[in-house]
C-alpha cells in the first residue's frame, strides 16, 4: 500500500518539474523572510530570481551545521513564531544544539512523510504501532507518533526504555510494529533471553520493526530479524532537515525512498564541495521544498550514501538513497544521540583534577552502545583518600551525562598512559560491529 | 614531625604495581610499609619508606602519579587495651578516622598504627591523656 501514490509513482520527468518549482518557491520563502540566509545569498552573488532550472542548484552557497548551531535557536525561522506550532532540536549542548521548528503545515508534512514510511514497510492503518523511540525534543517519538496518527494506525506512546513494559504491551495491546532504534531491538532481544525465556515472539502480533536513528547494518538486521522473528526496515531523517521519514526502505529492502517531493538531494565530493553525478556516492546534501518555518537550504549532513534510481518491484519511482555507510565528520553516534569528541573534550576541560588528555571507547558487548571515556587523573586530581577520587570520577560522569545527554563510564588512569601521537590523536576507538 | 606516607595512583591492572616497586626499588628505597585501597578500576597505593622525598622525587621522573600525606603514627603497646584506648580518645573528641594501617617495628614488640585525619594536630591532642607515643619519621628511618 502507498500512503500518496500519485506522488511516489511519479515519473522521473514530472518530478523534477515539480521539484524546480517547489526550490523556486524555497529558494525565495528563505531569501525573502530570513535574515541569515538573505545575507548568505547576496554574499554568494545569488538571486533566486534568477533561478530557472535544476542545473543552478550549484550556485546556492551550503549551510553547515556550524550555521545552524551559530542560529541558535531561532535565527534560521522564515516565519514569525507565532506561526510555529512545535520545537524538536537536536542532541547536544546549549551551544551545540540545533534547533528546528514546525508550523502547522510543516507538522502535517513531517506526520505524511512517516505514514509513507509505515505504509512502505507494508504497514497500514490496519496496525497497532508501538513508538519506542524516545519522546520529547528528539524528532523520533512524536515524529513515528504522528506518522502513526497521520495514516490511522493505532498509536501506543510508550517511548525507550522498560523492557518489561515494552514486552507486556506487545503481548496485551497485540502490536503489530515496534519502532525503535536498532540497537534498542537487540537489547529487547537479548532481555526475552535472560529474564524471559517462555516469551515466545511468534506467539504475539508483532511482525515487523522500524528502525532509525542510529547507522545499522544488514549483520544487525540479520540478527535482529532472527532473534525477534520479525522484518526489520530502516527509517532515515535528520532533525536538521525534518526528522524520521526523510527516506524509508521499502518491503523490497535494498535502498531507502527518498521522499524527493519534499526534500531535493545532491551528492557532492565532501572534500571539495563539488557536484557529483547521480550514481556517485559522496556526501549527501539536503534543501527543502515545502518546509515554511525553517528552510533547509543546501544543507551538508555529513553523512556518506549514495543515489541511485532503479525500477523498483514496490512500484515506487522515488529515488533511492543507499544506507547510510558513515560520516565524513567525526561525529559519534552513540544510542541515537549525536555526540562530538570535541563536546566531551569541553566537558573534560571545565573539570579540575584532570588532563586534557583522554580517549573514548565505543563498544557494543551488549544490545547498547557502551562508552567509555578514559581520562588522566591529574596532581590536583589525584587524593590519597579513595573517596576523592570516586568523587572526581562521580563529578565526571554526571557533567557528561548533562550536557551530552548520555551516559558515559569513565575510567580514570594514569597520567601519560593515553597514547600522544605526533599528528591527529586518536580519540576515539570505535569497536562496535555494526 | 608527622610521618610522611607517599600515596601513589594505580590502575587496576596486571603489571601496573610492578611498575611503581621496579622505580623505587632502582632508586634504592627501602619499603617499611605498604598497603593498598583498591576500587573497581584503579586503586591507591600507601608506604612508608626509608627516604620519602627521594621516593616521591623518582617516583615524578617516571610519571608515576604521587603526593606526600602526612600522618598519624602511634605506638600501640603489646598488650590488650593499646588499641582501643587511642580510638577511644578520637571517638571521644569525634574525630574521623580516614583509613589507618598497622606495621611492626624492628626495635621492639609494638606495632606501629598509621592514622589518615583530615584534622592531624586535633588528633594529637586527643591522644595527650593516654600516653600513646607519637612516633616521628626519624624513629622510623634513624637520623
Amino acid at each position: 500500500m502507498m500512503f500518496k501514490k500519485e506522488v511516489e509513482t511519479m515519473r522521473e520527468a514530472e518530478m523534477k518539474e515539480l521539484q524546480l518549482e517547489r526550490l523556486k518557491w524555497s529558494l525565495s520563502h528563505a531569501y525573502n523572510n530570513n535574515k541569515l540566509y538573505h545575507d548568505k545569498f547576496d554574499g554568494a552573488g545569488f538571486n533566486p530570481d534568477k533561478f530557472k532550472s535544476l542545473e543552478d542548484m550549484k550556485h546556492v552557497p551550503f549551510l553547515t551545521k556550524q550555521e545552524m548551531r551559530d542560529a541558535y535557536p531561532f535565527g534560521l525561522f522564515a516565519v514569525p513564531l507565532d506561526k510555529v506550532v512545535r520545537i524538536h532540536s537536536s542532541s547536544g549542548t546549549t551551544g551545540n544544539a540545533t534547533i528546528g521548528g514546525l508550523t502547522k503545515n510543516d507538522v502535517a508534512v513531517f506526520g505524511e512523510i512517516v505514514a509513507r514510511s509505515i505504509c512502505a514497510c507494508g504497514g497500514s492503518e490496519k496496525d497497532i504501532i508501538q513508538v519506542a523511540f524516545g519522546y520529547g525534543l528528539f524528532t523520533g517519538g512524536l515524529g513515528l507518533h504522528f506518522g502513526t496518527e497521520t495514516l490511522g494506525a493505532l498509536s501506543v506512546p510508550i517511548s525507550g526504555g522498560n523492557t518489561e513494559r515494552q514486552l507486556m504491551l506487545i503481548k496485551d495491546f497485540g502490536t503489530t510494529i515496534i519502532a525503535c532504534t536498532p540497537s534498542y531491538a537487540i537489547n529487547v532481544a537479548d532481555y526475552i533471553e535472560r529474564n524471559k525465556p517462555d516469551y515466545d515472539m511468534r506467539s504475539t502480533n508483532l511482525r515487523k520493526a522500524i528502525l532509525g536513528s542510529e547507522p545499522w547494518s544488514e549483520r544487525m538486521r540479520e540478527e535482529i530479524e532472527k532473534r525477534l522473528h520479525i522484518d526489520a526496515y530502516d527509517i532515515y531523517g535528520l532533525s536538521e532537515v525534518m526528522g524520521p521519514g526523510v527516506s524509508a526502505e521499502c518491503t523490497e529492502k535494498s535502498g531507502l525512498h527518498l521522499c524527493e517531493d519534499h526534500f531535493y538531494a545532491e551528492i557532492i565530493d565532501p572534500q571539495t564541495g563539488e557536484l557529483l553525478p547521480e550514481g556517485s556516492s559522496g556526501e549527501i546534501v539536503y534543501t527543502s521544498l515545502t518546509k515554511e518555518a525553517f528552510p533547509t537550504i543546501r544543507y551538508r549532513s555529513k553523512d556518506l550514501t549514495r543515489l541511485y534510481r532503479d525500477s523498483c518491484k514496490c512500484g515506487r519511482t522515488l529515488i533511492k538513497m543507499e544506507r547510510v555507510s558513515g560520516r565524513c565528520d567525526d561525529m559519534l553516534i552513540i544510542r541515537g544521540v549525536n555526540v562530538f569528541p570535541s563536546q566531551i573534550e569541553h566537558v573534560l576541560m571545565q573539570v579540575e583534577g584532570i588532563a586534557p588528555h583522554y580517549q573514548i571507547i565505543l563498544d557494543r558487548k551488549t544490545a547498547m552502545d557502551d562508552v567509555e571515556v578514559m581520562v588522566e587523573v591529574s596532581e590536583s586530581g589525584f587524593s590519597d583518600k579513595l573517596t576523592g577520587l570516586e568523587a572526581l570520577k562521580k563529578r565526571l560522569a554526571e557533567k557528561l551525562k548533562n550536557v551530552l545527554g548520555v551516559s558515559m563510564k569513565v575510567t580514570l588512569v594514569e597520567p601519560m598512559t593515553i597514547e600522544r601521537s605526533e599528528g591527529k590523536a586518536k580519540r576515539v576507538i570505535d569497536k562496535r560491529i555494526m | 614531625m608527622n610521618v610522611t606516607q607517599v600515596s601513589i595512583f594505580i590502575e587496576n591492572k596486571p603489571g601496573h604495581l610492578q611498575k611503581v616497586l621496579k622505580t623505587l626499588a632502582d632508586s634504592g628505597i627501602n619499603i617499611i610499609s605498604l598497603t593498598i585501597a583498591e576500587s573497581k578500576d584503579f586503586g591507591v597505593l600507601r608506604l612508608i619508606v626509608n627516604n620519602p622525598s627521594k621516593a616521591l622525587e623518582s617516583l615524578t621522573e617516571n610519571h608515576i602519579l604521587c603526593s606526600s600525606t602526612d600522618v598519624l603514627a602511634i605506638e600501640i603497646g603489646n598488650e590488650p587495651g593499646s588499641l582501643y584506648r587511642a580510638i577511644d580518645s578520637f571517638s571521644k573528641m569525634n574525630l574521623n578516622i580516614e583509613y589507618m594501617y598497622a606495621f611492626s617495628q624492628r626495635v621492639n614488640n609494638n606495632a606501629v598504627m598509621i592514622f589518615r585525619f583530615d584534622d592531624i594536630e586535633a588528633a594529637k591532642k586527643a591522644l595527650s591523656e593516654t600516653k600513646h607515643k607519637i612516633i616521628k619519621n626519624t624513629d622510623i628511618v634513624g637520623e
